[in-house]
């Protein structure tokens, strides 16, 4: 091990996820020099839509058309929610900082400031969530004025079922229609998968025989809609043209993951952060982190067994929680994998999950995770720091349940770039 | 409706009395308040009891079983692996009880045959070396919803209804006759009443509760046994514990899948049963002494069912209580025509049915053998994709057409099974996706429901089975059902898929939200 190459940064993140990404963005963005490991997958997981906060208190089921203000009630009401850490400036400071890197490489997203905004998910319900996708946001305006629309699913792909989310919706979109069509040259797909058909519009031939099939259908109809398939890598591009082909607004629907706005992030972050000069590693495991005298942290990692080491100044661990490995449950006890953090959890696994799946209280398993201080470095039960200059961000981070409060993305981007800002006053 | 027999509840007892009176050619109908085996015979191991599990405390059940196994091994073996099984027992284990094992076998002419510590290791591998006794017996693994299934389906063929469903809200009498049963379709909510010359009562744990909508007393208490599932499968034959009952002392195999059981708690409500993690955990620590494999294997899901057991007299516990049934025919309370028969076991199920269905004969006066002792069972059924993952991949790759695709991924079910279950249903029963769960794989895989439950939920808005939001309150049904037999064993591997499902349905899909 002490003969493996080693190399000298200011900031090593752990993690891969939106909260590692938009951390190495905001390190580099502020001249540090920044490793990065992580394995490739975790964003893929993501629906494409970013939260802030929609839903307080879980249990009243509660739903808020001004994230800003759900936000400031979160933090009033629960002072140890990561939301409570951090403002609103740094919310759209930190958003803002990564809408400036995803555009920059065509990537656009699209919200109005001041109020959340209602997507249609491929189930029919709907999801309350802030920004989205360009490629959708066509379709959150044509359903808030009931707009007639044409949604159109495909013969063979299992999981987008038009009829389904018209007949679910009902009356608050009376105007949608639905139509199913074979995808072209879909003969040869099986199975028939999202990934796979915005691979093939990426090909003008493809576009060019989807738009045919659709033509025929555009009678009276204002906006026509589709599962989110729309290329990988020029998925603005093709949607313009799209609108102007047809005559109509287009828009996408997310779609159970891994999903194509999930691959689009992925592909761009993974793809494009070396622009910024982070040293990416995926597929690489961190096997350890050890302090050294002089302060700094000595990382090893490598996609076996470790086989590179660097020394950092400070550590960024953006491990996610259970399915992103950042957390470990064993029959008795939870555990943070990387540095053997303290977990703020429930006393037995009795009380992790309630008997009712749909217990309107979520699960007090969803809470546990990594306590911090204001500025996310890691503490004991006493409140005092476990390590100076680690940091720990995103879903991690104890006291939040961000499936059932909506503020996943929000505490990703919020808390990486608090811990970014306060390890550059540290330095 | 009028029918000569009606028969309440369709468990193992009462589709196998279904069955008799069909073969006899009586005129029969089988209501149900949910679905087929949904009490006891839908939540226990599935294990073909040769008997020697009672020898030592009950050697008239043990020899019950032995017969009876027998038969149910002539007349349905497409419902039975012959397994075979083994006793066990581990350092530490009661020398006495080791001892009389063999002899309590003899008398009770159940056949055991010792075999040495080293060839039971040879035999199960995944045994502990420390075994220090073994005996092989003729237990063997049988799938309780297909033989129920069967059974419904051969009484159809005879002239037979089934009818699911349906609740029963109470009884019409007069004097000591039941002239009709009330009931109320579930899913429709229209109410009618059933006139029948007999009724019976089949209730399983439910039987007190229907006997007092009678006007008849049966003192009953009731035995939770939970239960959980391997990923994987890790024994070729049963595996019993060689000591008296307990928890986690039988290891089953099915399919590919083993199940491990089961422990014995008292309860007192019959509707909110569920595995709870202590069980699961004792279940475990007790059953890795016997394999050890079964304290780091990964585990699918639990699941919990509640034995009857009549109190016919004084027994010192719930495990020692008599495994036997009871028939009461109600004479004593006034009650002419009205029968219950409760207890017992699933091996023993084809008998508990032909005594019933005697009795019932001899009220009707109808002189009919009984004819299930040798009739095959006929193979209707088409239970292939309700068998753990009987198809690989690949192979269903290889033989699929090519408009047919997977809704469920992990347990290999297509599309065109799921049609075929689909269709099995009548006008007016709506069926919703815990249905085709129940007829099939779906759901019970490693992702717990969560794509597969999506994809059927879609799948059947096609077909234009669901209205509305009916397809969003399925999926929370569906779920919410699943869940009571994951949440035991949510660690490691389990529970992060659980987040997955979590982030996904509530994440995204706020099936959380109103």
């Amino acid at each position: 091990m002490s003969n493996l190459p080693v190399t000298e940064r200011d900031l090593f993140v752990v993690g891969t996820g939106i909260a590692g990404m938009s951390a190495a963005v905001y390190a580099a963005n502020r001249g540090l020099s920044v490793s990065q490991a992580g394995s490739t997958g975790e964003i893929v997981f993501s629906s494409g839509l970013f939260d802030v906060m929609a839903v307080h208190p879980v249990e009243e089921k509660k739903l808020w058309d001004n994230p800003w203000e759900a936000m400031a009630a979160v933090s009033a009401d629960m002072p140890n929610h990561p939301y409570a850490r951090v403002t609103r400036d740094d919310v759209e400071k930190a958003y803002g900082e990564l809408f400036d890197f995803l555009s920059k490489f065509g990537l656009h997203y699209r919200m109005e400031k001041e109020a959340n905004c209602k997507v249609l998910t491929p189930i029919g319900t709907e999801k309350t969530t802030w920004a989205v996708p360009a490629t959708m946001w066509a379709g959150v305006e044509a359903f808030k004025k009931n707009a007639p629309a044409l949604l159109i699913d495909f013969k063979g792909l299992r999981e987008f079922s038009a009829k389904q989310v018209a007949t679910t919706i009902g009356d608050k979109w009376s105007n949608l229609k639905t139509m199913r069509l074979d995808f072209p040259d879909s003969a040869s797909m099986k199975p028939i998968l999202t990934g796979i058909m915005a691979q093939a519009m990426e090909l003008k031939e493809t576009r060019e025989k989807l738009y045919a099939l659709i033509k025929p259908h555009l009678d009276g109809v204002e906006a026509v809609g589709v599962p989110a398939i729309l290329g990988i890598y020029t998925a603005d591009e093709i949607l313009e043209e799209m609108e102007k082909e047809l005559g109509v607004k287009v828009f996408e629907l997310p779609t159970l993951p891994a999903s194509v706005p999930g691959m689009r992030l992925k592909s761009l972050f993974e793809g494009r952060i070396s622009t910024l000069g982070v040293d990416l590693k995926l597929q690489h495991k961190v096997f350890s982190i050890t302090p050294l005298d002089d302060g700094r942290y000595e990382v090893t990692f490598g996609v076996q067994a470790p086989t590179e080491k660097v020394v950092a100044k400070g550590v960024v661990l953006a491990t996610g929680r259970f399915l992103g490995g950042g957390l470990f449950a064993d029959r008795h006890h939870i555990v943070e994998t990387v540095m053997g953090l303290p977990v703020s959890q429930p006393a037995d696994r009795e009380e992790w999950h309630r008997t009712d799946l749909l217990d309107p209280r979520g699960h007090k398993v969803s809470s546990a995770g990594v306590e911090v201080d204001s500025s996310f470095q890691p503490v004991d039960e006493n409140g005092n720091v476990v390590h100076e200059r680690v940091y720990t961000v995103g879903s991690l981070l104890a006291h939040q349940d961000w499936m059932r409060m909506k503020c996943g993305t929000g505490i990703a981007v919020a808390s990486s770039l608090r811990a970014v800002e306060a390890f550059v006053a540290q330095q | 409706m009028q029918t000569q027999v009606l028969i309440i509840g369709a468990g193992a007892t009462g589709t196998g009395i279904f069955r008799d009176l069909a073969l006899r050619g009586v005129e029969c109908m089988l209501i149900e308040q949910r679905d087929v085996n949904a009490g006891a015979s839908g939540g226990n191991h599935g294990l073909l009891h040769s008997g020697a599990r009672y020898v030592s405390t009950d050697p008239h059940s043990a020899n019950e079983c032995k017969v009876e196994g027998d038969i149910i091994k002539e007349f349905a073996p497409h419902c039975i692996e012959n397994t075979g099984g083994l006793f066990v027992a581990v350092k530490g284990d009661d020398d006495e009880y080791i001892k009389q094992f063999p002899i309590n076998c003899e008398k009770a002419g159940v056949p055991c045959r010792e075999v040495s510590p080293e060839e039971a290791l040879e035999l199960e591998p995944n045994l502990n070396p420390d075994v220090i006794a073994a005996y092989e017996v003729e237990d063997a693994s049988i799938d309780p919803f297909k033989l129920s299934l069967e059974n419904v389906a051969d009484a159809e063929a005879h002239g037979g209804v089934y009818k699911r469903y349906m609740k029963l809200l109470g009884f019409n009498k007069e004097g000591g006759k039941i002239t009709g049963a009330r009931v109320v379709n579930t899913r429709t909510g229209e109410e009618s009443v059933i006139e029948a010359e007999q009724v019976v009562n089949a209730t399983g744990a439910w039987a007190a509760n229907v006997a007092e909508m009678a006007g008849a007393k049966i003192g009953m208490t009731y035995a939770k046994g939970s239960l959980l599932v391997t990923l994987s499968r890790l024994n070729h034959r049963v595996i019993n514990r060689l000591r008296p009952p307990g928890d986690g002392d039988i290891l089953v195999p099915g399919g590919t899948v083993s199940v491990l059981g089961t422990t014995s708690v008292r309860v007192h409500d019959l509707d909110n049963v569920a595995p709870s993690i202590d069980e699961i955990n004792r279940n475990i620590d007790q059953g890795a002494q016997m394999v050890p494999a079964l304290d780091t294997c990964r585990y699918v899901r639990a699941y919990a069912g509640v034995r009857p057991l009549v109190q016919l007299g004084e027994a010192s516990s719930d495990r020692a209580a008599s495994r036997g049934y009871a028939l009461i025919g109600h004479e004593e309370e006034n009650l002419e025509n009205f029968i219950t028969i409760t207890g017992g076991k699933l091996t023993t199920y084809r008998l508990m049915a032909e005594r019933c269905a005697d009795l019932v004969c001899n009220r009707l006066k109808v002189d009919a053998p009984c004819l299930t002792r040798g009739t095959v069972l006929p193979d209707y059924v088409q239970t292939e994709w309700a068998e753990p993952s009987i198809l690989t991949k690949r192979e269903w790759m290889r033989r699929h057409n090519s408009e047919d695709y997977l809704l469920c991924e992990c347990e290999i079910v297509p599309k065109s099974a799921v049609d075929t279950i689909l269709d099995s249903f009548g006008e007016g029963e709506k069926p919703g996706i815990q249905a085709v769960g129940l007829r099939s794989r779906v759901g019970k895989g490693s992702c717990q429901g969560a794509f597969c439950g999506a994809r059927i939920a879609a799948h059947m808005y096609d077909r234009g089975l669901f209205d509305g939001n009916e397809g969003v309150e399925s999926m929370r049904d569906f779920l919410s059902k699943r869940w009571k037999g994951q949440r035991p064993i949510l660690w490691d591997a389990q529970f992060n898929q659980a987040e997955l499902k979590e982030a996904l349905y509530f994440g995204l899909l706020n099936l959380e939200m109103d």
